[in-house]
């Protein structure tokens, strides 16, 4: 079994997320309101809506990702386990080692290699590791991604010569590398074609078994094949905040929603 | 009628044919635009012709292996010279490279509001610096510290460093701009210091450009004279401590071969001559190395 060289992490597995009366602003633009909701623990979670209604922002507040634009701020809390990832004493950075991300566009390193892909978060992280474990954490990550086998004989090529998919599949495995407890991801799928987007949904549902995995999707199709539960955002007009009108079992949102915002968008009448 | 209009056009024998004024007037814009280009290169090649032709008599050994010391008339060389103009343009880089990176990297990675207007102004404002000045301020600094007229070669690269240091904060600028915002996301959400991922993700994507910023540079220092004729001085022999005492340059010693001609002058013109074809290969041979080097980091692609 791989070690990594590091002081053991407090693990979080199995600890859900509770977002209790969240609000995100960009400067003056309110962007989400009282946002409560409980993200269950290795299950996969989709947050849907029409453009601009904030399921991006919610999932970049997660890991507090969204404070890094300027003027970016929050109210309220989001906890994980028992931590307040938003708490005083909480160092950002330690809240993004645990809790992982995946962009809309796939972005591996273009100076490092596949390899060196998959080990960048561990050294970005500031850790050393060992050239046979370095090789096992890269192969196991690989593998998790569904990607070892196309890959294996290539490791030293550049990360960007890779297809879209792989690409985005490279990027899953440099997230997972480092050992995360969740998983979120921002539109994996929207730059990729179908036959790489079924890759990733199925990669999904295979990571779910090991990490609370949070999307967000504007494909609603997607949503009812990857996730366990839904959660519908949606702004009542420009300017205004979104909010979290529901949030369910996948199944009951879409075949029985409680909200007529919700019925009207899974029908396809805006959005 | 645009039905019949679409039918006739979508039919290719009816297409019309390319007019021939337009034909002529693009004929003619070519022409001008290559005249025009020719026109520019010419300088450069007369330049350059003329530099080789008339260097390369006294491009020979002697010229590579003996300075000026005890050299009257004909023979002679500038190694002493060559030596001084890496010394000092070295001594420079090093003082200007650190310096020059690390404040920009503050301007695009950290600088916000008003410290970062100013040090952008302050940049914009070195960049108009006349090189003199650049002179007088090191020998100025240096009179105060080591008491007046004092010469040394160190004193030459800081006045050169004022001259490079904005040329690589605007070069580095935006190479680091152009790495996307995307590379920077990745990095900070996979638990990065942002220290870190600017050591290790940000600056290795601009580090090409970066190199070749700073070789850009290098060939805006290398030729410089009037801050040298100041500070750093003129010798006619070797000297390899950049901190004590009078250093010859290459630009300087063209300078002073060909302000002070002795009776053979022509000894004197050949071997300014042949430091300006040094200069120039110098020149080269960086700008080579510095597209080796920027290969050499793109390896990874």
């Amino acid at each position: 079994m791989m070690t990594l060289t590091t002081t053991e992490k407090t693990t979080f597995t199995a600890s859900k997320i509770s977002v209790s009366n969240f609000s995100a602003y960009y400067g003056r633009f309110h962007a989400i309101k009282d946002i409560n909701m409980v993200v269950e623990p290795r299950a996969v979670t989709a947050l849907i809506g029409p453009s601009g209604c904030g399921k991006s922002t919610m999932l970049r507040s997660i890991n507090r990702m969204h404070e890094t634009l300027p003027g970016a701020r929050v109210e309220g809390s989001i906890r994980l386990g028992a931590i307040d990832l938003y708490g005083a004493d909480v160092d950002p950075v330690a809240v993004r080692e645990r809790i992982g991300m995946v962009f809309q566009r796939p972005n591996p390193f273009p100076t490092m290699s596949i390899k060196e892909n998959v080990l960048s978060g561990v050294r970005l992280q500031g850790n050393r590791i060992g050239k046979s474990d370095g090789d096992d954490l890269v192969e196991m990550s690989l593998r998790a991604a569904n990607l070892w086998d196309s890959v294996k004989d290539q490791l030293a090529k550049g990360g960007a010569s890779l297809s879209g998919g792989q690409q985005q599949r490279l990027c899953i495995a440099r997230a997972i590398a480092v050992k995360p407890d969740v998983l979120l991801m921002d539109e994996p799928c929207s730059a990729l074609d179908p036959i790489s987007t079924a890759a990733i949904e199925e990669l999904i549902a295979n990571l779910r078994r090991e990490y609370t995995v949070v999307i967000v999707t504007h494909n609603m199709q997607q949503a009812q094949r990857v996730s366990d539960t839904t959660a519908f955002f949606h702004i009542d007009g420009p300017g205004l905040p979104g909010r979290l009108v529901e949030c369910g079992a996948t199944t009951e949102l879409f075949s029985n929603p409680k909200e007529s915002a919700t019925a009207d968008y899974i029908a396809g009448r805006f959005g | 009628m645009g039905m019949i209009d679409f039918q006739e056009k979508s039919d290719l024998v009816s297409m019309p044919k390319v007019k021939t004024s337009r034909k002529v007037t693009d004929r003619v814009v070519k022409v001008v635009i290559i005249a025009f280009f020719g026109l520019a290169l010419l300088p450069l090649i007369s330049l350059l012709t003329t530099v080789i032709t008339r260097g390369v008599g006294r491009f020979d050994p002697t010229f590579f292996s003996s300075s000026m010391r005890g050299v009257v008339g004909a023979g002679g060389g500038a190694v002493h010279a060559i030596w001084g103009t890496l010394l000092i343009t070295g001594t420079a880089l090093i003082i200007s490279a650190p310096i020059g990176i690390a404040a920009a990297v503050y301007l695009v990675e950290y600088g916000r509001g008003k410290l970062a207007k100013l040090l952008t102004f302050l940049v914009d404002v070195m960049t108009g610096i006349p090189s003199i000045v650049a002179g007088l301020f090191a020998y100025a600094v240096f009179s105060i510290i080591l008491g007046p007229g004092t010469r040394s070669g160190v004193a030459g690269s800081i006045a050169l460093s004022l001259l490079m240091i904005p040329v690589v904060i605007r070069s580095s600028e935006e190479m680091l701009r152009l790495v996307p915002g995307e590379q920077r996301e990745a990095a900070i959400a996979l638990g990065s210091p942002k220290y870190r991922s600017i050591w290790r993700v940000i600056l290795p994507a601009a580090a090409p450009g970066i190199v070749s910023g700073v070789m850009l540079g290098i060939c805006r220092i290398i030729g410089e004279t009037a801050p040298l004729l100041l500070v750093a001085g003129f010798t006619d022999s070797m000297n390899l401590n950049v901190f004590d005492g009078r250093m010859a340059t290459l630009p300087v010693f063209i300078y002073s071969q060909w302000q002070n001609k002795g009776t053979d002058s022509v000894a004197y013109e050949g071997r300014a001559w042949s430091a300006a074809l040094m200069l120039i290969g110098i020149v080269l041979i960086m700008n080579i190395a510095a597209k080796l080097i920027a290969a050499r980091t793109q390896k990874v692609r």
